[in-house]
C-alpha cells in the first residue's frame, strides 16, 4: 500500500502574514496547498492522501478540498505535529490506525508548498522507495556551498559536484521509518530538520531521485511573487 | 493543479509553462505515455512556416499523435490505468453532413492551440477512445495518422465506381506505406502498385502487388484509384503521373500537404470525367475504424511495428529536441517519444 502525506504543519511565520499559514496563501485562483493535494489526488498509486495541517486549520482545509476537489474518501485532513517528524510520524499514526500495512507499505511525504511536484518525480519516489526503501529528491547545486560554524568565516568549501539540494518528496517504507525513530534518542530527533536523516543517523541508506530546478519550495514572500508570475505569465 | 505544459517558443526552442487545470470540471485527465512527431509538427519546430504563421501560433505545445493512460475521471467513462488514444481534433459544434475534421469551427491540438507535450492532457471524454491493452503502445502512438488515411480510404467509396481493381499510391514515405498497407488490407482482391522514388524506401513495402520508381512506370499502365502521398512541391508532378495513368472516371485521392500552389492538368482531368478529392484530419470514428481493422487484422500491425525507427525517453527538455532532430533525418519512419518528463 501506498500513502502520501502532504505536510502542513507549518505556520508561516516566515512569510510575513502572520493571520494565514503560507500553505494557505493564493497561487493562481487557488491557495498553494490545494494546488499540491491535487497532484497527489489525482496519482493512482495512492491508498489515501492524508494532510496534515495545524488543528485550528483543519476545518478550513476541509472546506477547500470539498468545495474545489469535491467530497473525496481519498483525501483525509488530520492534525500534524510540533515538528517536521511528528507531523510525518502523526501520518504513520492514522495509517496503522486505519489500515493492515506490511514492510513493503510506502509513505511519500511531500511539502505543502511545493505545488509544482510533477507526475514525474512522485512516479519515481514511489518506485524507488519501493525497491530500496527511502528516497530523497535531490537536485545537484548549482551556488557553491560553504560551511561556517561560527557565521563570521568560512570553515569549509565542500566540493560542489558531490553537493545536491534536497526537494522533496522523501519516500520510505513506512514500518522500517517508524522503527528507526523509535531508536533514536531524544537528542538526535532534537536536530532533525528532515525525514531522509531519519535514515542516515541509523546508517541507513537513502537514494537519490532527480528532482526539478521548478519543483520550488513556496517559503518566502518573494518566491510566492516568482511562482505566480510562472503561473500567471502564460495566460 | 498545476499542469506543465513543454511549448516551442521559437523554432527549436522549447520552454516549460504552467497552467492551472480545474479537477472539479468533467474533464478526464490522461497522462501522455507514447507520443509521436508528424511532419507537421516538424514544419514548426525547423521554423517551416511564414513567419506571421509562426508568430500567431507559437508559443505552443507541439505533437497530436499518442496515446496515454487514464489517471483521473470524475466523468466515470474510464478506469484508472485504461491506455486511450487521443483524438486532437476538437469539434465545437455537431453537423449531420459536414465530418468533424472539415467543421471551421473545430479546433485542432498542435495546430490551433496546445498539443501533447504536456504533463497531463485534459479532455472531454469523447476525445479519447480506449486501447486494448495488447496493442503495441509505440504502433498506437501514430494511430492519428492512420485514421487520416484510412479516413481518406473510406471517403474513396463515396465516389469510386465498383470495378475499380488497380490503385495506385504515390509517395513512399509514411503516409504511403500506411494508406497502401491499409488498402491491401481492406481490399486484399485489388492490386495495389506503389510509386516511389527511393527504391531503398519501398523495399520496405512488401506487402504492395508492384512498386515502380517514378522515372520508370510502364508507359500503357493504368489505375483506377489513385492516392497521392508526396505532399510539397513534388505534388505537382505526382498529379501529373496520377492524371496520366488514371482509367476514365478514375479518382484521385489527396493527401500530400504542401505549402506551395499546386498547379493541376485540369483539360485532361475534364477529358477523362475524373473525381478529384482532398482529405486531412481525422475524426473519432475514424480512429474507430482504425482500431476495428487492428482487431479483425492483427498482422498490419507487425508491418505497422516496422515504422517505428528510434524510441527517445523524454526526461528533459534537451531530449524533445533530441527527438526532433532525430526526425529531421529520417526518411520512412516514426519516431516515438517515451514520456517520462
Amino acid at each position: 500500500m501506498i500513502f502520501a502525506a502532504v505536510l502542513a504543519g507549518g505556520m508561516g511565520s516566515r512569510m510575513g502574514n502572520e493571520e494565514k499559514p503560507k500553505q494557505y496563501m493564493l497561487l493562481g485562483n487557488k491557495p498553494i496547498i490545494l494546488h499540491t493535494i491535487e497532484k497527489f489526488h489525482i496519482h493512482q498509486d495512492f491508498e489515501k492522501v492524508i494532510v496534515l495541517c495545524p488543528k485550528q486549520w483543519i476545518n478550513y482545509t476541509q472546506d477547500l478540498v470539498d468545495k474545489h476537489i469535491g467530497k473525496s474518501n481519498h483525501i483525509v485532513v488530520i492534525e500534524g505535529g510540533n515538528t517536521r517528524n511528528e507531523t510525518i510520524m502523526n501520518a504513520i499514526y492514522y495509517i496503522e490506525d486505519n489500515y493492515d500495512i506490511d514492510a513493503e507499505a510506502v509513505l511519500v511525504t511531500h511539502d505543502s508548498v511545493r505545488p509544482f511536484v510533477t507526475h514525474r518525480i512522485i512516479k519515481e519516489n514511489i518506485e524507488c522507495a519501493l525497491k530500496y526503501q527511502a528516497c530523497d529528491t535531490v537536485i545537484p547545486a548549482t551556488d557553491t556551498i560553504v560551511s561556517s560554524q561560527d557565521g563570521v568565516t568560512i570553515q569549509d568549501i565542500p566540493n560542489r559536484k558531490v553537493m545536491y539540494q534536497g526537494q522533496t518528496p522523501q519516500s520510505f517504507r513506512i514500518l522500517k521509518l517508524k522503527e528507526l525513530y523509535h531508536k533514536l534518542t531524544d537528542e538526535e530527533r532534537m536536530v532533525l530538520t528532515d525525514a531522509a536523516k531519519i535514515f542516515t543517523l541509523n546508517q541507513e541508506k537513502v537514494y537519490l531521485v532527480d528532482g526539478d530546478v521548478t519543483n520550488i519550495k513556496i517559503t518566502y514572500p518573494y518566491d510566492l511573487k516568482v511562482a505566480n508570475t510562472i503561473l500567471q505569465g502564460n495566460r | 493543479m498545476i499542469n506543465t505544459i513543454y511549448r516551442l517558443v521559437s523554432p527549436k526552442q522549447f520552454e516549460v509553462t504552467y497552467q492551472e487545470v480545474d479537477l472539479n470540471e468533467r474533464q478526464v485527465m490522461v497522462r501522455p505515455t507514447h507520443l509521436s512527431i508528424c511532419k507537421a509538427d516538424q514544419r514548426y519546430y525547423l521554423g517551416d512556416r511564414d513567419p506571421e504563421i509562426l508568430n500567431e501560433k507559437l508559443p505552443m505545445a507541439l505533437i497530436h499523435e499518442g496515446i496515454g493512460e487514464v489517471v483521473y475521471d470524475p466523468t466515470g467513462n474510464f478506469q484508472v490505468g485504461d491506455l486511450v488514444v487521443l483524438i486532437p481534433n476538437i469539434p465545437q459544434e455537431e453537423d449531420d453532413f459536414i465530418s468533424e475534421n472539415y467543421l471551421d469551427s473545430s479546433q485542432f491540438r498542435s495546430s490551433g492551440f496546445d498539443g501533447y507535450l504536456q504533463e497531463y492532457v485534459a479532455t472531454s471524454p469523447d476525445r479519447i477512445v480506449k486501447l486494448p491493452s495488447s496493442l503495441n503502445p509505440e504502433v498506437a502512438a501514430f494511430t492519428e495518422l492512420i485514421s487520416v488515411c484510412l479516413h481518406s480510404i473510406c471517403r474513396l467509396e463515396k465516389v469510386s465506381h465498383p470495378h475499380g481493381k488497380v490503385v495506385g499510391v504515390w509517395g513512399d514515405g509514411n503516409v504511403g506505406f500506411i494508406t497502401s498497407l491499409l488498402l491491401k488490407t481492406i481490399y486484399p482482391h485489388k492490386k495495389v502498385i506503389v510509386f516511389g522514388k527511393n527504391l531503398e524506401r519501398m523495399s520496405y513495402f512488401t506487402f504492395a502487388d508492384q512498386v515502380y520508381t517514378i522515372n520508370q512506370i510502364p508507359p500503357g499502365l493504368t489505375i483506377d484509384e489513385a492516392f497521392e502521398c508526396v505532399g510539397g512541391i513534388k505534388s505537382q508532378s505526382a498529379i501529373e503521373q496520377i492524371i496520366e495513368h488514371l482509367s476514365p472516371e478514375g479518382v484521385i485521392s489527396l493527401l500530400g500537404v504542401s505549402e506551395y500552389h499546386i498547379p493541376i492538368n485540369t483539360r485532361l482531368i475534364l477529358e477523362k470525367g475524373l473525381f478529384l478529392y482532398g482529405s486531412s484530419r481525422s475524426g473519432r470514428v475514424d480512429f474507430e475504424r482504425v482500431l476495428d481493422i487492428f482487431q479483425k487484422h492483427p498482422l498490419i500491425l507487425s508491418y505497422l511495428e516496422e515504422l517505428v525507427i528510434e524510441k527517445v525517453r523524454i526526461r528533459k527538455i534537451e531530449d524533445i529536441k533530441e527527438a526532433f532532430e532525430r526526425d529531421v533525418s529520417a526518411d520512412l519512419g516514426k519516431v516515438i517519444l517515451i514520456w517520462d518528463k
